[in-house]
């Protein structure tokens, strides 16, 4: 799980760089998005190869929680006093399963564009209009509010994440133990602002 | 300066019988009883009415022998830090308390009666593999081998695992990774262990999966329930040592 | 009834090795057809248990404990003698020899003393090959500490936790035996009884502590390793789980008890604190190393230590052992402090109308000399489990120690196979008697458990097999033979006695009264009025536990009850026994202090003329009684002196 996510962290870091290119202007943006695009087969072979990260995470992530769910058939009748356990580590199996949601309905938002009047802005291959995309999409509050809970619970969910494979990976030592946890800590709101600064800049007028 | 506690204990009469809680009244203890002597007392007192007495492990009461196994509203071995329960003291409590008394809780430890569990999964977990393989007699002299005093050291501090499973208990996830670590660990740091270090670490997890216990997810509390402040750094080493082991298909 | 103890024939040095070689041999292809029992699986039961499987012996070991791993042995904290003289400071195996046979004030045999010492160095390359991670030197080599009792630093340790580590060791080979089908262990299960067949031991009965099923086990040969009866006196340091009953079963079918009366009660415990408590907590002798033992000048002095100036302080072991000081053996350091608490100059809280029972062991002047750091690395470990006990630090305030008992010298007889009387039981560790004469020194109850199970057992129990020839490996004895049948007939019946006394007393409270009986007539100080006296209430208190005590439940079931009731019905009968003993022998010695027979100044009065033997005692059976035999003990090498630490 550390592996698959090491390199998801990676990707949800690169994504949230590329995004907020949206601040520098809107030109910028649209040329990242058709350099990707320009990309041609190996954009498919990114997109492939974060499907089955993805699915390698998940798939091992339920192992795990069957596995846990199973070693303790006769649950405890008052409830386990937790010394060191976070909300975050608590809650992994239940952000994951909410980010794999939030992450199809993005996909299908904004890169297969489902909405028809998102698909009129897009523009074409060579000559994308992004920007606008997220401008128009961010406008509808609910969808607005909707990334932002799901990228807080992304946030949330990468504190842990971040903690644990240093742990996992033996990088993890009573020394630098603290210095981890702000790391992790400060990654998870790392994300959640980038990531959430954008429907935020659209709603409040910033970005329009 | 006696004080009266309210206990919820674990009752069940045999593997099988269905457990309950059930609400024993404990007055007049004092704070300076152990919590097991409390237990004795209370023990005693129900013996008086003709009540069969709570049982529950216990042997040395020196908090070595890891014997005693009771989650005490809801931490393995009660809220001291580093104390096995034995070793706890009825002054953490305050007069007007109520208590609950569990056994620890995993399929890899089921109930025999109370608060006693089976742990016998953690035998058959250092059978497989948890020693140096050497026949008594003809060992070389016990200075041959010279061994770097900040590795002993680290040795030690895997070694003092007490074998009580308050990791597993703790765990979220009924994990028994810190002691099956602990164990690893212990070999893994010193000479001797180094000829089979990684069959043994592989031989070791392979049979802690067939037990049934839960996976380690990070959780980090049983090192903060353990009673011989075990470090988890010794699972990632495990892990390491299991990984290779499969890479070099030892 | 004799007792011939076989010593071989030749040159102190020269016995174990004549003898090693001398003992018959099974051939490596027979040994799987011989089934070896061996009850206990501490240092001695656990490295019995393994060595005689690695031979390839059929091994059966029975514990009442759920893991081998947990039994007492796992409580030593200090450390484990070895004569390497790593140090360079004057060790040799003859002064370790040496020094064991005057600490045990010279009521141990010489051969098995010298044999003890001998393997003492191999008994370290053993345990370091297994892995145990003893303490080091930067160098990378083991690190020692002093020990009372002797002049060099002899004693290798693993941080406070030596016996955990050791018995870890133990139970590792132990492992390995198992995961190659060797050995089997029984855990929860009591031995409630030994078989004889045709007068040799072939078995035994165990109950299965879960289900209360009443098992019968056939073998060729039984080890007994099931430690000490300390808790005779129901305070002691001892587990809670500890008994006599293996070693008591044995003894009523026949085998000889030796020396029960040589009990040990170690200095360094902390004090008993009220009247409901189950344990006494030793603190490791290593504390004497660096702590100075003191108690205030003045009778009655009850101000806070850290108020009492130096020269108001009275470092009593110090005063009267210039050349030990706080490093005498355990006996002596025991009595001087119960000396001094006596006269009135003991420390601690007020106890309703109890003296006040305590002494100071002072840590300042180490940590002003090594700095806190260096003794918390020492002894971390200990003084947090002082504070956790007594809500006091240590580090700040002076420690609170006081005698309790701790260890039992004497046990069932052996020779100097560690065969008991019974041809076939060998007896092993605290259980037999054999090395510690009337005192045992610090630091070699490890060693000699290690001793007994990995070298010695292991080379005299086979020589067992081989020499009987009623042992033909096709001879087998079934479990059904009618001496199993009578001895499971019995035991079944005795169980339904205790389970239908139904009286109005717990078992505990009777095991209370009996040890208050035992601590003040049969402790550190005992005298001819008093034994008597005990000789007294001991029966009529077993008389009460047969027609008044309350054994509660079922025996198909867990029943904590049951399983303590029967173990003080034995404790009842082996405190007579110890009564008895500590009467006959007119002279005081090591542990063993007669107020009659005591010099001027207070130290042990030996009687070397009369005494200078092992009381070795046979059940006679009818209304429990005993009938004393001597088995002489020959000084060839060791003169006997009274024993001076000044």
């Amino acid at each position: 799980m550390a592996i698959t996510g090491i390199m998801l962290m990676l990707f949800v870091l690169g994504h949230m760089l590329g995004n907020l290119q949206i601040f520098i202007s809107a030109d910028q943006i649209n040329h990242y998005a058709e350099t990707l695009q320009g990309l041609g087969n190996a954009l498919w072979l990114i997109r492939g190869s974060l499907l089955v990260i993805l699915l390698a995470h998940l798939g091992a992530a339920l192992q795990v929680t069957r596995l846990n769910r199973a070693a303790r058939p006769v649950p405890y009748q008052h409830a386990l006093d937790y010394q060191t356990t976070t909300f975050a580590s608590r809650t992994m199996m239940f952000t994951g399963l909410i980010i794999v949601a939030f992450v199809i309905y993005h996909i299908l938002h904004f890169t297969v564009v489902t909405d028809a009047n998102l698909a009129g802005i897009k523009g074409t291959h060579d000559d994308l209009n992004v920007y606008g995309m997220i401008v128009a999409g961010f406008s509808n509050t609910i969808v607005s509010l909707v990334y932002i809970v799901a990228n807080i619970l992304l946030g949330v969910h990468l504190t842990h994440g971040a903690k644990s494979l240093f742990q996992t990976l033996n990088l993890r030592t009573s020394e630098n133990a603290n210095c981890l946890e702000n790391f992790s800590k400060g990654f998870g709101v790392l994300v959640i602002l980038g990531n959430c600064s954008i429907p935020v800049a659209v709603l409040m007028g910033i970005l329009s | 300066m006696n004080m009266n506690i309210t206990l919820h204990v674990w009752r069940q009469k045999g593997p099988d019988a269905p457990g309950r809680m059930e609400i024993i009244q404990a007055d007049d203890i004092s704070p300076d009883m152990s919590f097991l002597e409390m237990l004795d007392l209370v023990n005693e007192r129900l013996e008086a009415i003709d009540i069969e007495s709570i049982a529950f492990d216990h042997d040395c009461r020196e908090g070595i022998c890891g014997m005693c196994s009771l989650v005490v509203n809801g931490i393995a071995h009660g809220p001291e830090s580093a104390t096995t329960v034995c070793q706890l003291h009825m002054r953490s409590f305050k007069d007007g308390d109520a208590v609950y008394i569990e056994p620890w809780r995993a399929r890899a430890f089921p109930v025999i009666r109370d608060l006693i569990v089976d742990r016998e999964a953690f035998e058959r977990i250092q059978q497989a593999g948890g020693y140096v393989s050497i026949n008594c007699g003809g060992s070389p002299d016990a200075n041959a081998i010279l061994v770097p005093k900040p590795e002993a050291d680290t040795a030690m501090d895997a070694a003092s695992c007490i074998g009580c499973g308050a990791c597993v208990a703790s765990c979220p996830n009924g994990s028994a990774m810190l002691f099956v670590a602990a164990k690893i660990g212990q070999f893994a740091h010193l000479p001797q262990g180094q000829p089979e270090r990684f069959r043994r670490a592989r031989r070791m997890v392979e049979q802690m999966e067939t037990e049934g216990f839960g996976a380690c997810t990070n959780h980090f509390e049983c090192e903060a329930s353990c009673p011989k402040e075990v470090p988890i750094k010794f699972i990632s080493e495990m892990n390491r040592d299991f990984i290779k082991a499969v890479l070099k298909g030892e | 009834m004799k007792f011939d103890a076989k010593i071989p024939e030749g040159p102190l040095q020269d016995k174990w090795t004549k003898a090693k070689f001398d003992l018959k041999l099974v051939n490596p292809a027979n040994r799987r057809k011989y089934k070896i029992i061996v009850v206990g699986s501490g240092l001695a039961g656990g490295s019995a248990a393994s060595t005689l499987a690695e031979q390839g012996f059929d091994v059966h070991c029975f514990f009442y404990q759920d893991s081998p791993r947990r039994a007492h042995s796992i409580a030593a904290q200090g450390g484990i003698n070895a004569a390497k003289n790593y140090p360079n400071d004057g060790d040799s195996i003859w002064r370790l020899f040496y020094d064991t046979v005057k600490g045990g004030d010279y009521r141990s045999r010489e051969a098995n003393v010298y044999r003890l010492s001998e393997v003492s160095n191999a008994i370290m390359d053993q345990c370091v090959a297994q892995g145990i991670p003893f303490a080091r030197e930067y160098g990378g080599q083991l690190d020692n500490r002093s020990f009372g009792g002797a002049q060099v630093s002899r004693t290798f340790y693993a941080r406070g936790q030596t016996g955990q580590q050791l018995l870890l060791g133990a139970y590792s080979s132990y492992n390995r035996q198992v995961d190659k089908g060797n050995l089997k262990s029984y855990p929860r299960t009591e031995m409630l009884d030994i078989v004889k067949v045709d007068g040799h031991a072939r078995g035994i009965i165990t109950r299965n502590l879960v289900t209360g099923d009443i098992e019968r086990h056939a073998a060729d040969v039984v080890v007994i390793a099931t430690g000490g009866y300390g808790n005779v006196f129901f305070l002691s340091t001892n587990a809670m789980g500890c008994n006599a009953t293996a070693a008591w079963r044995a003894h009523r079918k026949g085998a000889g008890f030796a020396n029960p009366c040589f009990t040990q009660i170690h200095p360094t415990c902390i004090p008993k604190a009220s009247g409901h408590q189950s344990k006494l907590t030793l603190m490791s002798e290593s504390l004497r190393n660096d702590g100075r033992v003191w108690v205030p000048k003045k009778a009655g002095d009850d101000r806070h230590p850290l108020e009492i100036p130096e020269d108001e302080r009275d470092y009593y072991l110090e005063r009267r052992y210039p050349s030990f000081g706080n490093l005498v053996p355990r006996d002596v350091a025991s009595r001087a402090a119960k000396e001094r608490c006596d006269a009135g100059c003991g420390v601690g809280p007020d106890m309703d109308g109890e003296q006040k029972n305590a002494v100071y062991l002072d840590f300042a002047e180490a940590i002003e000399r090594l700095g806190k750091d260096v003794v918390e690395d020492r002894y971390g470990n200990l003084f947090q489990m002082y504070e956790m006990i007594t809500d006091e630090n240590p580090y700040e305030v002076p420690m609170r120690i006081f005698p309790a008992v701790h260890y039992t010298m004497g046990g069932l007889w052996v020779d100097y196979n560690l065969e008991s009387n019974i041809p076939g039981l060998f007896v092993l560790g605290e259980a037999n008697f054999s090395d510690h004469g009337a005192n045992r020194l610090g630091a070699s109850a490890l060693m000699q458990g290690l001793a007994d199970g990995y070298f010695v057992a292991s080379a005299t129990v086979p020589d067992y097999l081989a020499r009987e020839s009623s042992m033909k490996a096709e001879d087998k004895i079934s479990p059904d033979h009618p001496a199993f049948l009578e001895a499971e007939g019995a035991l079944k019946a005795r169980i339904d006695q205790l389970l239908s006394i139904n009286g109005d007393r717990t078992v505990d409270s009777i095991h209370k009264e009996l040890g208050e009986i035992m601590q003040n007539h049969c402790g550190m100080d005992r005298d001819r009025v008093g034994l008597e006296k005990a000789l007294k209430l001991i029966p009529a208190l077993r008389n009460e536990f047969w027609s008044n005590a309350k054994v509660l439940g079922e025996n198909e079931s867990y029943n904590t009850s049951l399983e303590k009731a029967g173990r003080v019905a034995d404790f009842l009968e082996l405190a007579e026994l110890m009564c008895k003993d500590a009467l006959t022998r007119e002279e005081s010695c090591g542990g063993h202090c007669r107020a009659e027979h005591e010099t001027p100044e207070g130290e042990a009065k030996r009687d070397d003329e009369s005494f200078t033997h092992v009381a070795v005692w046979e059940f006679t059976g009818e209304d429990i009684a005993w009938e004393r035999h001597q088995e002489e003990l020959a000084y060839e090498n060791v003169k006997l002196t009274t024993r001076s630490y000044k």
